[in-house]
């Protein structure tokens, strides 16, 4: 059994996963597998309420892990991301017609979520410009050099992974999980986010925080998976 | 050319050499595959910081197996460790960095090379190629890019073309390509042979190249041992 300060966000993630209905938007954090809520994914896979999902990820996680068991389950009608090729699962969903793909530059994806969070409609970047992806987007000079417009990113939920949250919400991550889950943070209407740890107000350095408590609905700890010879693994014992 | 080295010997090979290019003080981003083996080819004190698309400035080599931390990875997702003074950061400021012209060299891999310098890096046309990362967002924005390839496709054609017919990262321009039997600089639309290794001929080259390109006046033979590279290299 994991001891947890009590939080008023706290939730178990069969809770916090009934929040997501049928054809819901979901930013899912992570970078392949670092920094993704698998908890969180494995619940909504076997609580089975919400398909017909748009996940919008870098990646659908690798075949059979993180995303990756949320496609295969049959969950996700489509994908907008920026690097889908190293999940086999995902080429071949989308080669057999069963899953639609959405390939973002993965700086255009981070900034238009940013600016999704950030109440900034719409952006101009140099990035697609002359390239396929870019074709067709409104094109602008700015100092000389072409544009593209991008619209910014917003989902119904977010699904997040942080290290530890303190009583409030107040997140920080460890190393390179961090990624793209502050700025996914900011960016939905509700956002969940799968922990560690919960400590209470006070104990993190202000400085420390990363993702204010503001932009944080429900904290959920992460009981399944352990870390062993630095992968993450499902512990062998259901959590008491 | 360099048959009797295999696939991970070459690959090797690159990232060495591409190590010497990499000057002190320099944020040096390292993309997807051959390059994200350059942090284990570096000088000690290279005084390199090596930027990671991922969130994080001041990349350091492979750990030992037995300190694998896979909250710690590279952009090709592999373990990694962090130099002293390192700093970790989110993907939209990792990208600011990246998009805001704060890298200054892009080492990154690629399908083909324009004989001009136009990089295609993301797509085969009839493939199931799903994937672009952080190519375009690097193509468009890092102040020089460094090209490291192995010479041909896995069909055996050449990489080096006088026009793309893949479909191309962006529209602007590598300075530098190096393979495993060469290193090329693109000067004012034009690839020049600089340095070729010992193992290849100019024939080999000449016959598996299908861009234009010019001979160096002063041709160097390329290093490709650790010794010829000086001591205190991988």
């Amino acid at each position: 059994m994991i001891e947890v300060v009590h939080s008023q966000k706290l939730k178990t993630a069969q809770e916090a996963v009934e929040r997501i209905q049928d054809g819901d938007s979901l930013l899912v954090g992570g970078f392949g597998l670092t920094g993704t809520p698998f908890t969180l994914i494995d619940t909504i896979t076997e609580q089975d309420r919400a398909r017909n999902l748009t996940i919008i990820s870098n990646n659908l996680g690798e075949a059979g892990k993180g995303l990756g068991k949320l496609l295969n389950s049959g969950h996700i009608r489509k994908a907008v991301g920026s690097y889908f090729t190293s999940n086999r699962d995902a080429v071949q969903a989308w080669s057999r017609g069963e899953l639609e793909i959405e390939l973002i530059p993965q700086g255009t994806l981070a900034e238009a979520i940013r600016a999704g969070g950030a109440g900034i409609a719409a952006f101009y970047t140099k990035t697609g410009v002359g390239t396929s992806l870019g074709a067709g987007k409104e094109e602008r000079v700015f100092c000389g050099e072409r544009h593209l417009l991008v619209e910014g990113i917003r989902a119904k939920v977010a699904i997040i992974r942080a290290y530890k949250a303190d009583t409030l919400g107040n997140l920080v991550y460890f190393k390179t999980a961090r990624n793209f889950n502050p700025v996914m943070a900011t960016a939905a209407d509700l956002v969940i986010a799968e922990v560690d740890e919960i400590v209470e107000a006070g104990q993190l350095e202000p400085e420390q925080i990363v993702t204010p408590h503001s932009y944080v609905d429900i904290l959920v700890i992460n009981d399944r998976y352990e870390k062993v010879g630095g992968t993450y693994v499902e512990r062998s014992v259901e959590p008491g | 050319m360099s048959a009797q080295l295999n696939p991970d010997e070459i690959r090797k090979r690159i990232a060495r050499r591409i190590a010497l290019e990499l000057e002190s003080g320099m944020v040096v981003n390292l993309g997807v595959g051959i390059p994200t083996l350059i942090q284990d080819f570096l000088q000690p004190n290279h005084g390199v910081f090596l930027q990671s698309e991922n969130g994080l400035l001041g990349m350091g080599p492979t750990p030992p197996d037995d300190e694998f931390d896979m909250d710690l990875i590279s952009a090709s997702k592999h373990p990694i460790t962090l130099e002293p003074g390192a700093s970790i950061f989110s993907s939209s400021d990792s990208f600011a960095m990246i998009r805001g012209g704060h890298i200054d060299v892009a080492v990154m891999g690629a399908l083909q090379v324009s004989e001009r310098g136009e990089i295609a890096n993301w797509s085969i046309p009839g493939q199931d190629i799903l994937g672009v990362g952080g190519a375009m967002d690097l193509v468009a924005s890092a102040k020089t890019m460094m090209i490291a390839i192995n010479h041909l496709t896995k069909d055996s054609k050449p990489k080096l073309v006088r026009n793309l017919s893949y479909p191309t990262s962006g529209i602007r321009f590598a300075q530098k390509v190096i393979d495993g039997g060469e290193r090329i600089f693109i000067e004012n639309s034009r690839m020049i042979l600089r340095e070729i290794a010992p193992d290849c001929t100019l024939e080999e080259i000449s016959a598996t190249t299908e861009a234009h390109f010019e001979v160096a006046e002063d041709l160097k033979t390329m290093p490709v041992t650790p010794h010829a590279m000086g001591s205190g290299i991988a």
